[in-house]
């Protein structure tokens, strides 16, 4: 063991793509600087593009919002449609109010929602932080999921365990996830009253501080899981994959050959640079873990964005809906802004510039 | 030696004969509790909290517990006082005089006088309110002798009025908060101001809406519970599952299938609102589609669908099989000895030989698309049942899906489809429930649940005209008769099944009392700790 660690201290020059540091410093930064520019300059088209796209699609959508209000009100007259419409801004042509959104949005304010009656910032705002929550604690859990499966996988490779991770990651990627949700609230919330079945925290429980913290904590369980679930299946055989790759190449052998121990050989040689493809796919995964919230929120009534982009979509409510994904493209082009900065920690080899 | 409760006094009270003494065994078993927290599950949240600019479904029965009606109604669907106290229709019918009730005041504290009123019925519900619109349309002026008396004026008598004042369908608005401004961006219609029970404390969207015992409500001591908690529980399974771990009370209208399994469950009660907010459902036809120009069609899909089944299977009994467009529950308007469609596929059968549409060489008589209502699962699982018995007697039915919106904008915009499913409320009263249905004046494209079917039958405008502004009850009731025989037999569009809603409950008692059913406010009812 002794001569085990003995030998480590002295490898560090032979981690090949981890050499990266003083390069990092000495010529990249300037490099840096103008590639986040370039992005932030590419991100904003892509804003523009968006709004053009989502307005577009939600407008050609068959009905208004007029005509969600008019019939929950199960019946109206012709004047009160019409009255409604001008009010809304509906009678005029979709390329005016195109104008008038973008307009708006150039004053930087994303407007009014009628069918919800409150300003569009108050409603993402309410409902930014749970879905936040839910989502980081739902990745958290998937990656380090994937990275305890994942390793064990490879580790065993055609043996029981990766047998059964890949048998469980197969599983719990074709479960549809509202059915997990379902029969985990029946499992843990009816029969074993381990969490609750629904909502975020308990309500006027009075809690403050820490308590609260816990109780917010035992509300996540549940839909955290179910939302990692899928997620994990996907990140475990991505590692499992890329791990395989990464142990048969020769600085890893050269790492065995020197005569280091397979468990940090596995964990820092092999693991760090598997991560990449991870990496890559939890920037991607982002924007579908805010789309893929809307039925774990709708199933433990978490008061996510998830949710109200659909209650937006159903009143075809054209500035709510706008407003949120412009808010989530915000998020996931951020996100993908640090992923690609994360590359070059991880890879020194890959030029941001 | 067990201590006496009041329970322990009023059951021995019971079993020694001084029952006669009291209202009923039902109040005994349940002497109501003051206070505790009453949680209500909900599936979407309100567009605002106030039902006098919207009738959507979840503003009203919500606001219904912030704000009082002038009246409420009985289970026999009588008026009874609420903020007015009495209430007075002019020989002619011409005006109404109603006398408020005084020491009433807004949840802020402001006086509630007959300008609230003046202000409701002219600038509010004849402007916003989409059945107001046409329910208050002959009001044209109002008279505010005192602050505790309004003089309606209306252009020619309105019988039906008297049966939409209460809270759901038209609540009084704070003058003092409306008048300036606009109406539909009013901040008070997300946090409203009202004279009934409970106070509008907090509404945090995806969550729960909050509300507080009104300690100033002027029938006193009441309300019984401290708090009423509407919580937002999107999934209709999720609902169930709180409700049966107790973090709910309540959940009205929950997913059919369930309620077999959940019903047997200790502590659980499923009972039904009576009154007028149930719901009829129909199948409609597209009266401009040749198929169905000939009535003899239409009664052959009536002979065709088994209503029965429908009821049974679809909503597990919690339903009657529907004979009338004005259901049996509007007992003072449902007709007897209509004309009836048994189920029978012979007959169905020989309908559509006679009129021509025999069975070609695969045995389709034709081709027709169906578009149920995209609002739960119920309409589509009737459809489904539909589907199949047609198929029986040689007519093919594709059935879409689409959302609410698309629905709405296909069925009464676009005009493109062949038959439709959907519910609507057919009361409170015919003029205001079931006229816009078979109106011709009412065939109004772009206009949602209007008269969808374009249907036109002179004699059925005369009587629906006459019976709107005929003050006599027995005429009235005698003109909406001779209707129902007539468009039970053209058949533009065919009663399946009424249905009220169905509530599971859980130590809760007394929340549907009356003609609103869950609707009402609230006031008597209280929890019962098991």
């Amino acid at each position: 063991m002794t001569l085990h660690i003995g030998n480590v201290e002295k490898v560090p020059a032979e981690r090949p793509f981890n050499g990266f540091v003083r390069p990092f410093i000495r010529s990249r930064r300037h490099g840096y600087v103008k590639f986040v520019a370039r992005r932030i300059a590419q991100s904003a088209l892509l804003f523009f593009l968006t709004i053009l796209l989502t307005f577009a699609l939600i407008n050609t959508a068959p009905g208004d919002m007029v005509d969600v209000m008019a019939g929950d009100s199960g019946g109206a007259d012709p004047g009160y449609v019409q009255l409604l419409r001008e009010k809304y801004g509906l009678d005029k042509p979709l390329p005016v109010r195109l104008y008038n959104y973008v307009d708006q949005l150039a004053h930087l304010d994303l407007g009014y929602s009628f069918p919800q009656s409150a300003p569009v910032t108050d409603l993402i705002a309410d409902r930014v932080g749970p879905t936040l929550l839910l989502m980081v604690s739902s990745l958290a859990l998937a990656v380090l999921g994937a990275l305890i499966l994942g390793t064990a996988a490879a580790w065993n490779v055609h043996r029981l365990t990766d047998g059964a991770v890949s048998v469980l990651a197969l599983l719990a990627y074709a479960t549809p996830v509202f059915w997990i949700g379902l029969m985990l609230i029946l499992v843990f919330s009816v029969k074993l009253s381990w969490f609750p079945s629904s909502g975020m925290e308990t309500l006027f429980s009075g809690y403050t501080g820490l308590a609260r913290i816990k109780d917010i904590a035992w509300h996540l369980v549940l839909p955290a899981i179910t939302l990692s679930l899928f997620h994990l299946a996907l990140f475990t055989r991505l590692l499992r994959a890329s791990l395989l790759e990464v142990l048969r190449q020769d600085f890893v052998r050269t790492a065995r050959a020197k005569g280091i121990g397979e468990w940090r050989v596995l964990g820092v040689h092999a693991l760090s640079n598997a991560l990449l493809p991870l990496v890559t796919m939890i920037g991607m995964q982002i924007g579908a873990s805010l789309g893929g919230a809307v039925v774990v929120e709708s199933v433990f009534a978490w008061p996510g964005l998830g949710r109200l982009a659909f209650e937006a979509l159903n009143a075809r409510d054209t500035n709510l809906l706008v407003g949120i994904v412009l808010f989530s493209g915000l998020v996931v082009i951020t996100v993908n802004l640090v992923v690609d900065l994360l590359y070059g920690w991880l890879d020194p080899r890959i030029e941001n510039v | 030696m067990m201590p006496l409760s009041r329970r322990h006094l009023l059951r021995n009270a019971a079993f020694s004969g001084l029952a006669g003494l009291l209202p009923s065994g039902a109040a005994l078993a349940a002497a109501p509790a003051r206070g505790g927290r009453l949680v209500v599950a909900i599936d979407s949240e309100p567009p605002v909290l106030t039902s006098a600019i919207t009738t959507a479904g979840p503003a009203q029965w919500i606001s219904g517990k912030v704000f009082d009606g002038l009246l409420r109604y009985d289970n026999d669907f009588n008026p009874r006082p609420q903020l007015a106290q009495s209430w007075n229709v002019s020989p002619d019918g011409l005006s109404i005089t109603f006398k408020l009730r005084p020491g009433v005041s807004w949840h802020d504290g402001k006086p509630f006088t007959s300008a609230d009123v003046a202000f409701s019925v002219l600038q509010i519900w004849k402007k916003y309110h989409s059945r107001g619109r046409s329910t208050f349309a002959n009001v044209v002026s109002v008279d505010t002798p005192d602050a505790l008396t309004a003089v309606w004026h209306l252009s020619s008598p309105a019988p039906y009025i008297l049966s939409a004042l209460g809270s759901p369908e038209s609540q009084i608005l704070p003058k003092h908060l409306y008048d300036h401004g606009d109406v539909l961006t009013n901040p008070r219609n997300i946090a409203p101001v009202g004279t009934g029970p409970f106070r509008f404390v907090e509404w945090k969207r995806g969550q729960y809406i909050a509300l507080a015992r009104n300690p100033a409500y002027w029938d006193k001591g009441k309300p019984y519970l401290d708090q009423v908690i509407l919580r937002v529980l999107p999934d209709g399974n999720g609902a169930m599952t709180a409700l049966e771990t107790g973090e709910v009370h309540l959940v009205v209208n929950p997913p059919w299938a369930d309620i077999a399994r959940v019903r047997k469950l200790p502590g659980i009660a499923v009972t039904r609102s009576s009154g007028f907010t149930g719901a009829l459902a129909a199948f409609e036809f597209n009266l401009d589609k040749p198929y169905f120009k000939d009535a003899r069609v239409r009664q052959a899909f009536a002979h065709a669908i088994d209503r029965d089944f429908l009821v049974k299977n679809v909503w597990q009994g919690y339903g009657e099989a529907a004979d009338s467009p004005i259901p049996a529950s509007l007992s003072d308007f449902h007709a007897s000895n209509l004309p009836a469609y048994p189920y029978d596929l012979n007959k169905a059968a020989q309908l559509l030989d006679a009129a021509g549409f025999k069975r070609g060489a695969n045995g389709v008589r034709f081709s027709i698309t169906h578009d149920p209502l995209p609002v739960g699962q119920t309409y589509k699982r009737s459809a489904e049942a539909i589907r199949a018995s047609l198929a029986r007697i040689g007519i093919r039915m594709e059935i879409r899906s689409q959302d609410f919106a698309a629905f709405v904008r296909r069925i009464y915009t676009a005009r493109d489809f062949d038959t439709f499913q959907y519910a609507a409320s057919a009361g409170p009263d015919p003029a205001i429930g079931t006229q816009r249905f078979y109106w011709s004046r009412n065939f109004q494209p772009g206009v949602a649940f209007s008269n969808g079917a374009h249907y036109l039958n002179p004699e059925v405008d005369r009587l629906l005209v006459a019976a709107q502004s005929e003050s006599d009850a027995n005429k009235r009731r005698a003109l909406y008769g001779r209707f129902q025989q007539i468009v039970q037999t053209d058949l533009p569009k065919i009663p399946l099944v009424s249905a009220n809603p169905v509530h599971l409950s859980r130590g809760i008692q007394a929340f549907s009392v009356d003609a609103y059913g869950v609707m009402g406010n609230f006031a008597d009812a209280f929890l019962v700790t098991a």
